[in-house]
């Protein structure tokens, strides 16, 4: 074979892969996440994570503002304690609470932020006070059949 | 009776021992290859003439099987989603499976058996026909010659390919979740985008292809290298290489799957 329509067609494959690749990271996938550079770390304690994993969003009136980067056991006060890459463009005040959230009825579990009023804002490092644990579905409904019983109990 | 036993463990020694010999010699062929392969780098046209043969002349039915996997995918996870409601998530099945696992897979072992059996077919040949020996007399290597631009157009083509299969499957699963069936366009791309991760999904599925480039096109010029100098040799080290490659790929998949995505 000619060179030149060789090296037009194996051009035209390399271009094509790569494209390919460039289709799977921005259109299937999502390179838009933040950079690790411009981030800072918080932390967080929760008596219950329920079922968060690494990189599950952390979401602030619906947006991602950042990540879960670790979740570790702290065994002097026996509760799981969750670290957070947050992106660097949102600042939130020290008196944010943090939630585990569920989304949807069987969803991913995120991390939700409420801002709090608090003047002085979140620094590297800093660990959030106020957090609400996971819910767990079972405590929730023995706890209602619990009341249940109870209400029912007296008048049979 | 003592002595069929003492045959049959002989005959397991025997195995073994060939085994074990032929995986020596396949190492001791692939490191001359990677040693030899300077030369070819240098002379890259050699490897461009090999990236048409492997890969440009496989695109056909890597692009074809793609659009089928990524249809059939899409009317079969349409089909198990709608159960729970959640056909949303088609995107999410279809991307995810075919990134991950899918597309690396299917695509070496298309390659495998489109273009590494030409491989060991063509060098088998050129061994019974003694090209090889004559390149010898010439004072050319073969290995620097013949093997290495394979090598590298191998090793090249593969994640290319298995990229593009994932890109027609995506498409292919569009076409039928979207186009055909009528999920909803917006769900379906960005329940995909917020459920591939780049490093974890994409990232993952390439050095998966490259590592089965590099496993496939090994088999495939190996076993032409090593085939028995007749056309019942050559025959028989096509079929091998075909056979090989199919259960390494498996097997390699196997073992980066459970190293990739354990489960945290």
């Amino acid at each position: 074979m000619e060179r030149a329509t060789l090296d037009l067609w194996v051009g035209l494959f390399v271009m094509a892969g790569i494209g390919a690749v460039l289709v799977l990271a921005l259109k299937v996938g999502n390179l838009s996440t933040f950079s690790v550079g411009d981030s800072y770390a918080i932390y967080a304690h929760f008596d219950n994570v329920g079922g968060l994993k690494p990189r599950a969003p952390i979401k602030s009136a619906g947006v991602v503002v950042g990540r879960v980067a670790d979740i570790q056991f702290d065994n002097e006060r026996f509760t799981a304690r969750v670290g957070m890459t947050m992106d660097n463009r949102y600042r939130f005040p020290r008196d944010t609470t943090a939630s585990i959230l569920t989304s949807g009825l069987l969803g991913e579990q995120y991390i939700g932020l409420d801002g709090g009023g608090d003047s002085v804002m979140l620094k590297e490092g800093e660990t959030l006070k106020l957090t609400q644990s996971a819910v767990v579905l079972e405590k929730m409904i023995s706890q209602f059949l619990y009341n249940k019983a109870a209400e029912g109990g007296p008048s049979k | 009776m003592f002595g069929r036993t003492t045959i049959s463990v002989r005959g397991i020694g025997h195995h073994t021992v060939d085994a074990v010999w032929r995986l020596g010699y396949a190492s001791r062929f692939l490191g001359l290859t990677l040693g030899h392969s300077g030369a070819c780098l240098r002379r890259f046209r050699l490897v461009i003439r090999e990236i048409y043969y492997a890969g440009v002349l496989s695109l056909i039915i890597i692009l074809v099987s793609g659009l089928f996997v990524g249809m059939v995918l899409g009317f079969q996870g349409y089909h198990t989603l709608q159960t729970y409601g959640s056909e949303s998530a088609l995107g999410i099945l279809v991307a995810l499976s075919l990134v991950r696992e899918l597309g690396p897979v299917i695509s070496a072992l298309l390659f495998a058996s489109r273009a590494g059996s030409a491989m060991t077919a063509e060098i088998g040949l050129m061994k019974a026909t003694e090209q090889l020996s004559a390149m010898e007399m010439m004072a050319v290597d073969p290995i620097a010659r013949v093997i290495a631009p394979r090598f590298w157009a191998g090793v090249i083509s593969m994640p290319l390919l298995a990229a593009m299969f994932s890109a027609m499957g995506v498409f292919g699963g569009y076409l039928v979740g979207v186009v055909l069936i009528g999920v909803d366009e917006g769900s379906f791309w960005s329940q995909m985008q917020a459920a591939v991760d780049v490093r974890e999904d994409v990232l993952n599925g390439i050095i998966k292809s490259f590592v089965f480039g590099i496993a496939v096109t090994w088999i495939a010029l190996f076993e032409g290298y090593d085939a028995p100098p007749t056309a019942e040799g050559v025959s028989g080290a096509t079929t091998r290489t075909v056979v090989t490659s199919s259960l390494v790929i498996l097997g390699l998949d196997f073992l980066l799957t459970a190293f990739m995505f354990r489960g945290v």
